[in-house]
């Protein structure tokens, strides 16, 4: 007698999206264009932080572009298209994350080696957007001041996957009550040793910082 | 709910598999989900079995092996699992570590075919 037939497969469930997302990464770095993908709950401020992202970097006269996603509506992409660049709404229709292939499908006809960074800013959720890799270079997690110092505890999986992290709205920090030192050292705990920028788009605190950081970051992206 | 997302991908992976191997249905589906990789285990069975409905894996039990988090502790110089999700820091000695080497996966590990008509041999 013969046990079960056992097929072992070992496949990555997310292979797909994997291997597309890799490829991606590997044109925009031979492109010099650095990718960031935004991840954070709903609220935090990603689209403010990133119109004003957006406007300074146009502003200094380098070329950049936005992809946003969102359940329904496009008026994220109607606020961020005020900034002057050019600007897609990807709407996943219920979907809680982007996925590399929607990410490739809505740059169809944009001039990618024309640009020099391109945000992606993805569906608000702290827990679906950690699997998927949309081949981007830089993951940034962003925690704004409202939301209390212990989400990086209750949602690990987003900012141990992030690669630099933004704390948002910092100009209510004060009417918040906000415990900075227990914020960061929250980050610290779920991803030791990952930098946090501490930013106000409103007042435009940590703005400069968090640029140059994308400025050195693409540079590595020509050297490596 | 983006472990529906994760269910239609099993099985359309499994059933890729299966045509490969000459068809069949499947009795047990395994997987293996590390704590890290934002998969909630019981929403994923519910995901499972709807996505599975008139597939081969419609009757399958599904296993779920859960990984813990694995850091690289740099003081102890060895691997080491750690009792949950945070904080990334050797339960040995405290020391901080987010060099993580496992606890991210997704995978499906195997598939336990139904035995009818599989006597051949």
């Amino acid at each position: 007698m013969s046990g079960p037939r056992i097929l072992e497969v070992r496949t990555k469930i997310l292979k797909a999206n994997d291997e597309l997302a890799r490829a991606m990464r590997r044109e925009f770095e031979r492109l010099g264009l650095l990718v960031v993908n935004m991840v954070s709950s709903p609220g935090t401020g990603k689209t403010t932080f990133l119109k004003e992202t957006l406007a300074r970097l146009a502003a200094r006269g380098e070329a950049c572009a936005a992809v946003v996603g969102d359940l329904e509506t496009d008026n994220d992409a109607r606020r961020l298209a005020e900034s002057g660049v050019p600007v897609r709404q990807i709407n996943t229709h219920g979907l809680c994350h982007l996925e590399a292939d929607m990410v490739a499908k809505h740059l169809e006809g944009w001039d990618l080696a024309g640009l020099r960074y391109l945000f992606i800013e993805n569906v608000g959720n702290l827990v679906c957007p950690t699997s998927w890799d949309l081949g981007e270079s830089v993951r940034l997690a962003l925690l704004s001041v409202t939301e209390g110092e212990d989400k990086p505890l209750k949602y690990p999986g987003l900012f141990n996957t992030a690669d630099v992290a933004a704390l948002t709205k910092l100009d209510l920090a004060q009417a918040c009550e906000f415990d900075h030192a227990l914020a960061l050292a929250n980050i610290d705990a779920v991803r030791p040793g990952m930098r946090v920028f501490e930013t106000s788009a409103k007042t435009g605190t940590g703005l400069d910082e968090w640029l140059g950081y994308l400025a050195n970051r693409r540079a590595t992206l020509r050297a490596g | 709910m983006h472990e529906l997302s994760i269910a239609i991908r099993v099985i359309d992976l499994a059933e890729g598999h299966l045509r490969a191997a000459g068809g069949g249905r499947v009795a047990t589906v395994r997987l293996r989900v590390g704590l890290l990789a934002g998969a909630a285990t019981e929403a994923l069975r519910s995901a499972l079995a709807l996505a599975a409905q008139g597939t081969p894996l419609e009757a399958a039990t599904v296993e779920i092996e859960e990984v813990p988090v694995r850091i690289w502790c740099p003081a102890c110089q060895r691997e080491v699992d750690l009792p949950g999700l945070v904080p990334l820091a050797c339960p040995e000695c405290g020391e901080r570590s987010g060099d993580v080497r496992a606890g991210g996966e997704l995978e499906l590990e195997s598939l336990v075919l139904a035995a009818e008509a599989e006597d051949a041999a």
